[in-house]
């Protein structure tokens, strides 16, 4: 590439990428402060959002289907109206401006191809529409395809290829622009599940080569744990929580949280059964109105580690899935299991995740316990994470 | 496709080579006709072979026409009735897929109100306000003129209707890809809309002309020149003659020639024509 630019920094020096395909990007936060939409009936869907997303990062919006992510994704775009609050790309106030000026590139979930353009000419619509010179976009284009492996199919129609290479046309269209900032909504919830996780390192590694601010849409916890520098969980048009994917994971914020961010989701459960009240000790503990633990945190053991929560199941089911043994099963005490969001379990169903090789007999009377470090407390509502 | 086996395959194709006889057979007495000697046919002794008068008759039904006093050659007709069915067909498309763009891509005051008043004129069509519309061309010195036989059958909610289906079926995503992209509202059309549009405006393009070709009422209303004669018109101005036989095998050989151009759109057409209706290529 020219002399004139400084190649970016790459994250990833053993990166299988030549860095000859580095594009220089100028330097692009997004930081959105305290970001509103409220449509015409009155219906908020987005209530004040506040994230900042540094140079570089790869930022994922996770939440529930209907909690907004989407509609924020498109109002960094341009594709929604801002009712309050700014928006802000690379030190601009972008709130005003159209999708085409902001220097975005997006990656639709259904990739929004144009079907009667050839692959070459998808990818070179925006670089035209802009006055770009031919050979300019020509080369941009050649280089696209040959990183994302489309070389052979750059004369075909969008109809004639698979849905993985529809994808990857859908990441050149926007690679080729060389943008600020890369949105992505959903791009892989077409895709069969094999594909997915092969195309979710493919984004992760392209993302880290061209160091590209990128937010990233998704409602899979897994994909947004894997892929984020920064994680936002959303929910119900508010930011559940905003940070680094295993320190949301380790402390959730809300019971929300916990129960959205890991799989199986994190058992929750009401203080108040003396059975429960009796084992939790410390500061925090006489506040805390729901207890969470971790199907991975406990143990099947008869001793109660101290300031740990032993707990007695019977167990209703258990699922062998190879490298793990998944045990439901339900305490006799339960009377009010609290309720959690998604992936719920059905009241007072605890579930344990322990070592595959461990299977007990349905039916069985066991004992589980959890570390005291292993305990997360909340209050009663369930909006605030109490530390021990 | 289902496959059927022997005897019923037979029945099947047995049945469909009955229908298309009794769709050819008038056909081709037509054409028969045109190319007999006329005191035959009037007599009723016409042969169902081809007589030798083909290339006779045609030539003068195409430069000369009938000999009677309001001789006008069928080709002059043909050009006109061409010119009117062309401008019907085209200008129907131009108007109706810009005016289904606006309703769905726009957010205009008046909006739906707009889009109910082109949908109520389905309920009025041309032989419905014929005596307005003949006043207005008249008014405008439209008569005998090709502008007056195309423009009042050019507004069409129908086509509009067509396209707005068809627009609304295009997914959001595209327009908004556009947009990222840089393509404004007019570039939006020009570069995505219409190469999507192509084989349901040549579905329409079909429907169209053959409606417009086959329009009788309005050019026998609105033309009275002669040589502004549609080849409908003139047909049936053929068969009424009042101190003389009517040329049997020139109003044939017409009949025929007006049956052509319609039969070679759709036969040009038919891929696109078909396609038009049953795929949605998206």
């Amino acid at each position: 590439m020219g002399s004139l630019h400084t190649p970016c920094v790459l994250t990833n020096p053993h990166s299988p990428f030549p860095t000859r395909y580095s594009p220089v990007h100028p330097m692009a936060n997004v930081t959105l402060r305290n970001v509103r939409k409220t449509y015409l009936g009155g219906f908020e869907a987005i209530k004040g959002v506040n994230v900042d997303v540094g140079d570089g990062q790869f930022c994922v919006l996770v939440g529930p289907s209907g909690c907004g992510k989407s509609t924020l994704l498109r109002m960094v775009a341009g594709l929604e109206t801002v009712t309050g609050g700014e928006i802000d790309i690379g030190g601009r106030v972008v709130n005003q401006v159209e999708p085409a000026d902001r220097d975005i590139a997006m990656v639709f979930q259904n990739y929004a191809l144009y079907p009667h353009m050839s692959v070459f000419n998808n990818m070179a619509y925006g670089l035209r529409n802009r006055g770009m010179k031919e050979t300019e976009i020509k080369s941009r284009v050649d280089e696209a395809a040959r990183v994302l492996e489309l070389t052979p199919m750059l004369e075909r129609k969008p109809r004639q290829l698979s849905g993985g290479q529809r994808q990857r046309v859908a990441m050149g269209r926007a690679i080729v622009r060389q943008p600020k900032v890369f949105l992505f909504d959903e791009p892989l919830s077409n895709l069969d599940a094999k594909l997915r996780i092969a195309m979710r390192v493919e984004i992760r590694k392209l993302q880290r080569r061209l160091n590209t601010t990128s937010i990233y849409v998704t409602h899979d916890q897994l994909e947004a744990m894997t892929l984020a520098d920064i994680l936002v969980v959303m929910n119900g048009g508010q930011v559940e929580q905003v940070g680094n994917p295993l320190a949301i994971y380790e402390k959730p914020a809300t019971t929300f949280v916990a129960s959205f961010i890991g799989a199986p989701p994190m058992n929750l459960m009401s203080t108040r059964p003396e059975e429960i009240r009796s084992q939790l000790t410390g500061g925090a503990a006489a506040d805390a109105g729901i207890l969470g633990i971790r199907p991975e945190d406990f143990v099947i053991t008869d001793q109660t580690p101290a300031g740990g929560v032993a707990l007695p199941l019977t167990v209703e089911a258990i699922e062998r899935v190879g490298a793990e043994t998944f045990v439901y099963g339900s305490r006799e005490q339960e009377e009010q299991r609290v309720a959690a969001t998604p992936g719920e379990l059905p009241p007072g169903e605890i579930i344990v995740r322990i070592p595959g090789t461990e299977a007990p007999a349905i039916g069985a009377k066991i004992r589980v316990a959890a570390l005291r470090a292993k305990l997360h407390l909340f209050s009663g509502d369930g909006r605030t994470r109490l530390e021990a | 496709m289902v496959e059927e086996e022997g005897f019923r395959r037979y029945v099947a194709h047995i049945i469909l080579w009955i229908g298309i006889a009794i769709v050819a057979f008038p056909v081709y007495i037509a054409f028969i006709a045109s190319t007999q000697d006329n005191a035959l046919i009037a007599n009723g002794q016409m042969s169902l072979l081809p007589g030798g008068h083909f290339f006779e008759t045609y030539y003068q039904t195409i430069f000369v026409g009938t000999s009677g006093s309001t001789r006008e050659p069928v080709g002059n007709m043909m050009l006109n009735s061409l010119v009117m069915a062309l401008l019907i067909a085209i200008g129907k498309i131009a108007i109706s897929i810009i005016s289904a763009y606006a309703i769905v891509y726009f957010r205009f005051p008046f909006r739906m109100p707009i889009f109910w008043i082109i949908f109520i004129t389905l309920m009025l069509p041309v032989e419905v306000r014929i005596y307005p519309t003949y006043k207005i061309v008249a008014d405008l010195h439209m008569l005998d003129s090709y502008a007056g036989l195309a423009l009042p059958l050019i507004a069409s909610a129908t086509a509009t209707l067509l396209f707005r289906q068809f627009f609304m079926t295009v997914p959001d995503e595209l327009l908004e890809a556009s947009r990222i992209d840089g393509a404004g509202p007019l570039r939006f059309f020009w570069d995505t809309l219409l190469p999507l549009s192509r084989t349901n405006m040549a579905a329409l393009f079909v429907i169209l002309f053959i409606l417009g070709w086959n329009q009788y009422l309005w050019p026998l209303l609105i033309t009275t020149r002669d040589d502004m004669q549609t080849i409908q018109v003139g047909i049936r101005k053929m068969i009424t003659t009042t101190d003389a036989l009517t040329e049997w095998p020139i109003v044939m050989a017409t009949a025929v020639l007006a049956m052509l151009p319609p039969v070679f759109v759709v036969v040009a057409m038919q891929k696109l024509f078909v396609r038009g209706l049953v795929e949605t290529e998206k």
